[in-house]
């Protein structure tokens, strides 16, 4: 609260007159968005338990090498450096991972969480002087169109991944249609993750907002009026589907584990 | 019951929070407090009001240090518990107590290219849109020129880039144009050079305190970055306009 004789500018880190509790979101931010990167980080390097019977953790999705039945192009490479640890998820996981990070919205999230640029509205910042996205590093942001193209294939292989997650292997070793825990959880994350991707201010922008006429491109606005439906809900989309990644990895990890039970539905 | 009211006096020269503990009865707002302070213990405090109906504009100010609306904000929503306080927005010149110079606004209005329409649709010189084509912009002319949105932005609140910057209202204000169905003129280069849209790092702190709830980052600032990325930073697009001859 201000007192008398107080300047009026609040320059200083965290300097602010708000009374609310402004520090609850980024400090929210900061816990759940770092325990994410962290286990994302943990569980990506562990190589193992990725895969469980017909279920595939989607870090590891497209399993390009590693164990069968689910590698494409069969065991870790021999060419792969000795030195060098190994994970089939290295190979993948920076496509969705930059998705997230250049994301419109986690960019005004992260910014204040973990840089404090600002910190909240109207509250004071830590540095005096400020370049934003107009120049290196932030600059490359620009590049979230990219990682929106490498995204959008994910989105059909863990599609795929939900489909093959409904063929179980029986005693006479055929595979039966069926459906477990895990093919709900790995439906669910292929919803959400639908959900946060297709709701993209830069897919928005390029299936239609880019034109000042759409009225001229039926096709178009209705692409553009789904797209926004979603984007008006990227927040919740983001979070949502950033949750049900990490859990769906969790139930596959800990059912490969040993540790948890997959109970068969169907 | 009774509030307190801690105001800020003084000018471009300095001055302070001063405490004004005043009746207030149900159904009152901010504004109404204020001038209950003006007429019987501060005849002399400056404020800056026409309306008093949420659509002139006229009474931006920071309230418990959010900038908002004195006529929209209603005290049933405020903790009066503590006193309240009332300061001048902070991206402007101070002028006296709780108004501010706000010129800089219209002097970079003037600097954004105006609206070029296409030639004439029918030989009595009207034209023709579609609805679907117009929502998009229609959103953006509900915007009153508060500057709220002006001054919550840090790019001018904190780091005073005034001259590099022209802030979310004119970013709207733009968009409104620029996305126009009849509209011919180009504004990207200067969106991204002299207007200096690069700097906005979507806080979305604009979108938050308007009073009119204009999506101002969603819906202006972020399609108006991705046609500046479409003209700067997208090889394809560019490889494509150049296949185009456009």
């Amino acid at each position: 609260m201000p007192s008398p004789g107080e300047a009026l500018t609040q320059i200083g880190f965290g300097r602010t007159a708000r009374r609310d509790r402004w520090w609850a979101t980024p400090l929210s931010t900061f816990l759940v968005l770092g325990s994410f990167v962290v286990y994302t980080t943990w569980a990506s390097l562990q190589g193992d338990h990725y895969a469980y019977g017909n279920y595939l953790s989607p870090f590891y999705s497209p399993l390009l090498f590693g164990e069968p039945p689910h590698a494409w192009f069969g065991p870790k490479p021999g060419w792969w450096p000795a030195w060098l640890i190994f994970s089939p998820a290295l190979f993948i996981l920076w496509a969705p991972g930059g998705f997230r990070l250049t994301c419109y919205y986690y960019r005004g999230a992260y910014y204040k969480a973990f840089w404090a640029d600002p910190p909240s509205c109207a509250v004071g910042e830590p540095r005096s002087s400020y370049r934003g996205e107009a120049s290196l590093p932030l600059i490359l942001q620009n590049a979230h169109r990219y990682f929106l193209y490498l995204a959008l294939p994910f989105l059909v292989v863990l599609a795929h991944d939900v489909w093959e997650g409904m063929w179980f292997a029986g005693p006479d070793g055929r595979e039966r249609f069926g459906i477990g825990v895990g093919t709900l959880v790995l439906a669910a994350n292929v919803v959400l993750l639908g959900g946060y991707a297709l709701g993209c201010h830069s897919l928005r922008h390029l299936v239609g907002g880019a034109l000042d006429r759409l009225s001229g491109a039926p096709a178009r606005k209705l692409a553009y009026d789904c797209v926004s439906c979603l984007n008006r809900r990227h927040m919740g989309w983001a979070w949502t589907s950033l949750f049900g990644v990490a859990l769906t990895d969790l139930y596959v990890r800990l059912c490969s584990m040993g540790v948890i039970h997959d109970w068969r539905i169907l | 019951m009774k509030a307190t009211f801690s105001i800020w006096r003084g000018d471009a020269q300095g001055g302070a929070f001063r405490d004004y503990p005043t009746e207030v009865s149900e159904g009152m707002v901010v504004l109404d407090a204020v001038h209950r302070i003006q007429s019987e213990q501060a005849g002399d405090l400056a404020v800056r009001w026409n309306c008093k109906a949420g659509k002139c504009g006229s009474c931006s100010a920071e309230i418990n240090g959010l900038p908002r609306l004195m006529c929209m904000t209603r005290l049933s929503d405020l903790p009066l518990e503590n006193p309240v306080t009332v300061a001048p927005m902070k991206a402007f010149p101070l002028l006296r107590d709780l108004v501010t110079d706000v010129s800089w606004n219209f002097a970079v209005k003037k600097r954004i290219k105006k609206f070029k329409p296409r030639p004439p649709d029918a030989p009595d010189g009207t034209w023709r849109m579609a609805q679907a084509d117009i929502e998009r912009v229609q959103e953006f002319r509900k915007c009153i020129e508060c500057f709220l949105c002006q001054d919550v932005c840090h790019v001018l609140r904190e780091h005073q880039l005034h001259d590099k910057f022209i802030g979310p209202r004119f970013f709207t204000y733009a968009a409104a144009l620029e996305m126009h169905p009849l509209d011919t003129e180009d504004r990207v280069e200067e969106l991204k050079e002299a207007q200096g849209i690069g700097f906005c790092n979507i806080t979305k702190c604009c979108t938050r305190v308007c009073p009119e709830e204009i999506n101002i980052t969603d819906n202006a600032i972020i399609p108006l970055k991705e046609r500046v990325v479409d003209r700067v930073y997208d090889p394809l697009t560019r490889l494509l306009r150049i296949l185009r001859g456009s």
